[in-house]
């Protein structure tokens, strides 16, 4: 299709009016929670006026925050979490890819239908016996039961991932350094891994938003104010009983979506290409 | 070493699997021993309106859910699959309510949905479609509504950015050659575009069912299932039972309801998807 009939009137048609629908529907919700959080109360609860602009922009939501709640530590939990989270989903995740992806052994090919199939058990399914199994280790209200569970969710998704991008590097580079006198771990540090730096950045992206997005595990297994992480807190904390503070719950929403923005924002293509990676084969 | 990887998911997920089907076979109240009850929660599971309710619930949420982000994504994804300026910009703006915590988000749709100052009622106010607007999340049905919205919001992108990658394979011979044998654009779409996308429509499809079926945080920050149990879902309910209850072994019953249609497409998705195919 790269020759476009008919003008500006059918670009409109077909290109124009159907994305800017879907900008709308995107990205109001975002403009809304920006808009909120720097309205006085006083517009913020006033029906009279036009609410899609700010008329007094104020900063009080922000200062609250950051001053009568735990805001920022929670903001510092999740990132630790998220941090170790990752960390280990790497290991583990590599640790499973390189032998499914480059050693033939018996059972590999049961173990890489069971990492699928882990992968895709939803959590819900889970959440009862695991608060079970945390109170009965005494984890509970630990940043170490989340650091610990996270994983069970993501250490599937990066062997997966991994597993594919593993299998794109050619197998002669590592015959090659073989045949030159490297042990089979000095080919694997030396020559193999530094290949594959953004498949892991893919699988680590992916995994550090999903860290920064999980709630229901954060929900049940951290129940005190300095160890919860931002959703929960925000959800536990800004709301109490029936009295909502909305411009602090829009600051806490903005602020706590930043650090997950601005990390994707620097790898938008390494996240695409995570994210498209189980349905499209290039 | 394949081995630390496989021992911790078998303790943290495969153990886990194992122990709540255990529950689900016994009274468990929280903090005390359990007694084993055989399948009398699953009975009374049968038995409780709630939970016929919950399960309408879950599939009318999965089945509206998933058509709209089905039939929105494509939509997204054809459009996108135009050239034009700044479209790297605009497609990681498009998906950034899958980037952002989807708690956080739901905030800011629970605020746009409030009944007394609802931005979505002051715009049908002032545009005179409607005044006052609705309780968006007070009327039953509205409030399914409401949820199945914000999930399409939220998995639109997912939706959208994959089928787009997914259109990017496709070679422009195939159109060339269609165009030249007379094809029409819906002609192309009908007998070239989609029958490519297929496979891709499926994975999304499969991976949208379970996530959908089994979703709690919306209808938690939300709704926590209300107006009167008209948007519980099988997690949120199996929730309220354990956590809010403190009913281990019924909740336990009430999740493993799940099981039943996920492992079909869990089973599958996993042959499906394993890479040695590939």
């Amino acid at each position: 299709m790269s020759v476009e009939r008919g003008g500006w009137r059918v670009r409109a048609l077909k290109l124009w009016i159907p994305l800017g629908a879907f900008m709308v529907f995107t990205l109001f919700p975002f403009y809304w929670m920006a808009v909120t959080s720097i309205k006085p109360n006083s517009e913020l609860y006033n029906r009279k006026i036009m609410p899609m602009i700010v008329y007094h922009p104020t900063l009080k939501h922000y200062v609250d925050l950051l001053t009568e709640t735990n805001f920022l530590v929670w903001t510092w939990n999740t990132f630790l979490v998220a941090v170790v989270s990752t960390a280990i989903s790497l290991v583990f995740g590599t640790m499973l890819a390189y032998p499914l992806a480059r050693m033939k052994f018996a059972g590999s090919a049961l173990i890489s239908f069971a990492v699928a199939a882990t992968y895709l058990v939803p959590q819900p399914l889970l959440f009862i016996p695991l608060a079970d199994i945390i109170n009965q280790l005494h984890l509970g209200d630990t940043l170490t039961s989340v650091m610990l569970t996270y994983p069970t969710l993501l250490v599937p998704f990066c062997a997966w991932l991994l597993m594919g991008y593993f299998r794109s590097v050619p197998v002669e580079l590592e015959d090659a350094a073989r045949i030159d006198g490297a042990t089979r771990l000095q080919t694997i540090f030396k020559v193999f891994l530094p290949l594959c730096v953004p498949g892991f950045i893919s699988a680590g992206i992916f995994a550090f938003t999903l860290s920064q997005n999980e709630f229901l595990y954060a929900l049940i297994f951290l129940t005190q104010t300095d160890v919860r992480t931002v959703p929960v807190g925000a959800i536990a904390e800004l709301v109490k009983g029936d009295v909502f503070y909305w411009g602090q719950l829009m600051a806490a929403a903005l602020l706590g979506s930043v650090p997950v923005a601005v990390i994707y924002s620097f790898f938008v293509e390494h996240y695409v290409a995570g994210l498209t990676a189980g349905a499209v084969k290039q | 070493m394949v081995g630390p990887p496989i021992l911790f998911l078998c303790a943290l997920v495969g153990y886990p699997f194992l122990y709540g089907i255990w529950l689900s076979l016994e009274d468990r109240p929280v903090a005390h021993a359990g007694t084993f009850v055989g399948l009398a929660n699953f009975v009374a599971d049968a038995q409780d309106p709630v939970f016929w309710r919950v399960t309408i619930n879950t599939f009318v949420y999965t089945f509206f859910a998933t058509i709209l982000k089905m039939v929105g994504g494509l939509g997204l994804a054809l459009t996108m699959n135009q050239n034009f300026r700044g479209k790297n910009i605009i497609r990681a703006l498009m998906l950034l309510p899958f980037i952002v915590p989807t708690v956080l988000s739901t905030i800011a749709w629970m605020w746009m949905l409030d009944p007394g100052f609802s931005v979505i009622n002051w715009l049908l106010k002032y545009s005179g479609l409607a005044d006052p607007g609705p309780s968006w999340l007070g009327n039953p049905t509205l409030a399914m509504i409401s949820l199945i919205i914000v999930n399409v919001w939220r998995g639109l992108p997912f939706y959208g950015i994959t089928l787009l990658a997914g259109l990017q394979t496709i070679s422009p011979d195939l159109y060339e050659a269609a165009t030249i044998d007379g094809a029409s654009t819906w002609h192309r779409f009908i007998y070239v575009t989609l029958p490519l996308l297929k496979p891709v429509i499926f994975i999304v499809t499969m991976f949208s069912i379970i996530f959908t079926f089994a979703d709690f945080q919306l209808v938690y920050v939300l709704t926590r299932g209300g107006p009167a149990n008209a948007t519980h879902l099988f997690a949120t309910y199996a929730f309220d039972i354990a956590m809010g209850g403190g009913q281990l072994g019924m909740g336990a019953s009430v999740a493993l309801a799940m099981l039943p249609p996920l492992a079909l497409i869990i089973i599958a998705m996993s042959i499906y998807m394993k890479p040695n195919k590939s």
